[in-house]
C-alpha cells in the first residue's frame, strides 16, 4: 500500500459555517495487523442532518461506523462529540454518547411482539425489584404514542409478532427502537436493503421524519437514487480514505459516482485509483465512463 | 400478500391486507389454530380425543379413581418438563434432568434414612444439588461455548454414577419419614379442595378485571369481552370440574395441587417478569438480545439452574410416590418423556415459543396413553411406539405450522 499521503477532504469548504457540527471525525485510522481499513478519515455531523456515507465494497464504511459505535475502536484521530472530545472504546460508550445504531440485520427477535421488540433490554416495570411485573400498559402506551409521531401507520396492531411484518414495517420497527435511547446521532446501515419501491418510500420517509426532530443521521446506503432523495450531503468513501464530499443535488450524481469508483475527472483520487486499477482490473473496469 | 396495494407509504391498504379477514371472527380462530397461535386448545383437543378413545374402550378410564391415580402418575414428570421448557425456550436442551432427579432423591433418602436428618433440610439439599449442578452445566456451556447437547450429555453419564456412589451398596433405599411421603400420598379434605379452587378462580377474575381496567384507563385496545369470559369460563369449569371429580375418589392430591402451582409461578415468571421476557428474546433471536444489553449468557445460566432445580424436585416427587428410591431412579425412559411432553403441547424444539402450561399438559397426554394402555393390558412395547408416534404426529404438525408462519411475511 502507499504510505499514508494525506488525502484532504477536496468536497466542498465545510457546509453550515454556523453551528458546530455534533459529531466531528478527524483522522481517524484503523489497522488490523498490516491492513489500514481507515486512513485519515474525517466526518462531520450535524444535528438535523442527514449525511449519507457511501462507497464501493470494501471501502472502510462499516469499518467506520463500527469506530463510532464502539464495536471497532479506532487506532488513532479524535472523535469530537457536541464539543468535547471523547473515547468510545464499547457499544455502551456510544450508547451513553447518544449514539444509536441500527443494524442491517435489525436485531429485531421474530418471536415478540412489537411492543416486546421496542422495549427489549429496556423494559419498563411497576417496581424495580427483579420479579416484579412488567407495566405492559405503559410500554404499549408508549410505543403507540412513538410509532405515530414517527407515522408509521401500517402496523396493524403493536401486539403483532414481529415476525409476520413486512420488510418495511421491521425496518420501521427497528428505528423506532433506537429512538427509546433519546439519542442525539442514529446511524442507518442500509436501511432499504432488500425493500420494495413502496416499503423503501416508507423508510426513506422515516428517515426525514428522523431529521426534523433534530437528529443526526448517518445513512449507510449502496442505493444513490435513495441517497439523492433523503440525504442533505454525501460523504464518498473509497480504499479506507475521504473520497469526497459533494451536496445531495441531482447534478452531482455523476460526480459522486466518479468518486466511489475512483475514476470520474473531478475525483480527487483519480490518479490513485487508476493506480490500484492496475492491480485490480476487474472490479473496477465495468464503471469506466469517464465524463 | 407483498406491498402491492400499497403505493403510497401511509396507505390503509396495507393495514387490511396484514390482517385479513377482519369481519369473521370464526373463521379467524379457525386459521389461528391452524396456525398453532392456539397450541394450548390444540392439545386440549388432542386430549379430549384421546380419553374419548379409551373411556370407549375401557369403562374404568373415566373414574374418579382412575383419573386421581393419573394426576399421581403424571405429577413427577410434569415437574420435571416445567424445567424443560424453560431450556426449550432458550433453544436449547437438557439431556441430564432424568439422571439429576435420581441423584437428588437418593441424596434426599440417604440424608433421611441413613442418616437419620429430617425430611425438610434432606429436601432442601437435594434440591441445592440440583440448583449446584445447573449452575455447574450452566457455566460451563456460556463459559467454555459448548453446545448444551454435549455438556447435559456428559452430566447425564456422570449425575448417574453420582447417584450410584450415594446410594451405595444397598441400592435400594425405603423412605420411611411421613412428611416425604406425603408429598405424593396426601389428599386434600374435600372442602378444601373447594376452598383453593374458588380461590384461585376468584383471583383469576379479579387479575383479569384489574388488567382490563387498566388498559381502559390507557385508552388501549381491548380483546373481545367474549375472550375474557370464555377464558375464564374455561379455567373455572376446569378447577371445579376436576375437583368435582377427584372428591369422589381421595379428594385432590397434593402433589397436583404443587404441580398446578408450580406451573402457574413459572407462566407468571415467564410473561409477566422481566427475566421471563428475556428468556424468551434470547431463544428467539440471541444476537439480538445480546444487543440490546440482555446479559445472555446469566440468563441461560439461571435457566439451567431452575431446570435442575424443577428435575431435583420432580425426583423428589417420584421418590414419595413411590416410597423408595433405588438405582434405576430417574433412569429409564423418564428423561424422554419429560422432553416429550411439552414438544407434543406445542413448545418449539427451536426456541423462543412455547408456554410452560405445555409441561402439564404434555404430561397428561403421556400419562393418559400410558394408563390408557396398562388399563387394556397392553404390551409396553405398544404404549411405546403408539407414544413415539403421538410425539412424531404432534412434532409434525408444529413444523407444517411453522411453516405457515413463516411463510405469511413477504
Amino acid at each position: 500500500m502507499t504510505p499514508a499521503a494525506a488525502v484532504s477532504p477536496l468536497g466542498a469548504s465545510a457546509p453550515g459555517g454556523g453551528a458546530p457540527p455534533l459529531l466531528r471525525l478527524r483522522g481517524i485510522t484503523k489497522t488490523f495487523g498490516a491492513v489500514r481499513a481507515l486512513d485519515d478519515v474525517n466526518l462531520d455531523v450535524h444535528a438535523g442532518e442527514v449525511v449519507a456515507l457511501v462507497g464501493d465494497n470494501g471501502a472502510g464504511k462499516s469499518t467506520l461506523i463500527k469506530t463510532i459505535s464502539g464495536a471497532g475502536p479506532a487506532n488513532g484521530g479524535t472523535i469530537t462529540f457536541d464539543g468535547s472530545e471523547v473515547h468510545v472504546r464499547s457499544p455502551q460508550d456510544s450508547a451513553s454518547l447518544g449514539i444509536a445504531v441500527v443494524y442491517q440485520d435489525l436485531a429485531l427477535c421474530d418471536n415478540l411482539d412489537v411492543v416486546e421488540n421496542l422495549y427489549l433490554g429496556r423494559e419498563e416495570r411497576g417496581h424495580n425489584q427483579p420479579l416484579s411485573r412488567l407495566d405492559e400498559v405503559q410500554m404499549e402506551q408508549h410505543a403507540i404514542e412513538l410509532l405515530d409521531e414517527l407515522q408509521v401507520k401500517t402496523l396493524a396492531s403493536v401486539r403483532t409478532e414481529v415476525g409476520m411484518l413486512s420488510g418495511g414495517q421491521r425496518q420501521s420497527v427497528a428505528i423506532a427502537r433506537s429512538l427509546l435511547g433519546e439519542p442525539k446521532i442514529v446511524i442507518l446501515d442500509e436501511p432499504t436493503a432488500a425493500l420494495g419501491v413502496a416499503q423503501t418510500a416508507q423508510v426513506l420517509a422515516l428517515v426525514s421524519r428522523l431529521k426534523e426532530r433534530g437528529l443526526g443521521v448517518i445513512l449507510i446506503s449502496h442505493n444513490l437514487s435513495d441517497v439523492f432523495e433523503v440525504a442533505d450531503r454525501i460523504v464518498v468513501l473509497r480504499l479506507g480514505r475521504n473520497g469526497g464530499e459533494y451536496p445531495a443535488t441531482s447534478d452531482q450524481r455523476q460526480a459522486v459516482v466518479g468518486a466511489i469508483t475512483g475514476v470520474g475527472a473531478d475525483s480527487p483520487v483519480a490518479a490513485q485509483a487508476a493506480a490500484a486499477e492496475a492491480s485490480t482490473p476487474s472490479a473496477l473496469s465495468t464503471k469506466k465512463e469517464p465524463s | 400478500m407483498s406491498s402491492a396495494p400499497a403505493s403510497a407509504p401511509q396507505n390503509v391498504k396495507e393495514r387490511d391486507a396484514l390482517t385479513g379477514d377482519q369481519g369473521n371472527p370464526v373463521k379467524r380462530t379457525l386459521k389461528k389454530l391452524a396456525a398453532g397461535e392456539l397450541g394450548s386448545v390444540r392439545v386440549l383437543i388432542v386430549l379430549a380425543l384421546i380419553w374419548l378413545i379409551f373411556s370407549i374402550a375401557n369403562e374404568n378410564f373415566l373414574t374418579a379413581v382412575n383419573l386421581t391415580n393419573l394426576t399421581l402418575q403424571i405429577a413427577a414428570v410434569g415437574t420435571i418438563s416445567v424445567g424443560v421448557v424453560l431450556v426449550l425456550l432458550l433453544g436449547e436442551i437438557d439431556l441430564s434432568v432424568g439422571a439429576v432427579s435420581g441423584l437428588a432423591a437418593s441424596v434426599m433418602a440417604v440424608l433421611s434414612v441413613k442418616h437419620g436428618w429430617n425430611a425438610y433440610p434432606a429436601i432442601a439439599v437435594a434440591l441445592l444439588v440440583g440448583a449446584a449442578i445447573g449452575l455447574f452445566q450452566g457455566t460451563v456451556s456460556t463459559r467454555l461455548v459448548i453446545p448444551t447437547f454435549v455438556v447435559t450429555l456428559a452430566g447425564l453419564l456422570a449425575w448417574q454414577g453420582a447417584q450410584l456412589a450415594v446410594l451405595g451398596n444397598t441400592g435400594t433405599v425405603n423412605i420411611e419419614d411421613e412428611a416425604i411421603l406425603n408429598l405424593a400420598g396426601v389428599f386434600l379434605a374435600p372442602w378444601l379442595g373447594w376452598l383453593v379452587a374458588a380461590v384461585v378462580v376468584g383471583a383469576l377474575v379479579v387479575a383479569e378485571i384489574g388488567h382490563r381496567r387498566a388498559r381502559g384507563a390507557a385508552g388501549l385496545e381491548q380483546a373481545p369481552t367474549l375472550s375474557s369470559v370464555l377464558r375464564l369460563g374455561g379455567a373455572a369449569v376446569a378447577l371445579f370440574g376436576g375437583v368435582l371429580v377427584v372428591n369422589a375418589d381421595r379428594g385432590v392430591p397434593l402433589a397436583l395441587v404443587i404441580l398446578v402451582a408450580i406451573v402457574a409461578n413459572f407462566h407468571i415468571l415467564l410473561t409477566r417478569t422481566k427475566f421471563g421476557r428475556h428468556v424468551f428474546a434470547v431463544g428467539g433471536n440471541a444476537e439480538a438480545a445480546r444487543r440490546a444489553g440482555i446479559p445472555v449468557a446469566r440468563v441461560r445460566t439461571i435457566v439451567f439452574m431452575l431446570a435442575s432445580t424443577m428435575a431435583a424436585f420432580g425426583g423428589i416427587l417420584a421418590a414419595s410416590r413411590l416410597q423408595a428410591v433405588n438405582q434405576s431412579s430417574g433412569g429409564s425412559d423418564l428423561l424422554l418423556l419429560a422432553i416429550a411432553g411439552p414438544v407434543i403441547a406445542g413448545t418449539s424444539l427451536f426456541g423462543g415459543r412455547g408456554s410452560v402450561w405445555s409441561a402439564l399438559l404434555g404430561a397428561l397426554v403421556i400419562g393418559s396413553i400410558s394408563n390408557g394402555m396398562d388399563l387394556l393390558a397392553f404390551e409396553s412395547s405398544v404404549k411405546y411406539m403408539v407414544t413415539g408416534g403421538v410425539l412424531l404426529g404432534a412434532v409434525a404438525l408444529d413444523a407444517v405450522t411453522t411453516r405457515g408462519r413463516t411463510t405469511i411475511r413477504t
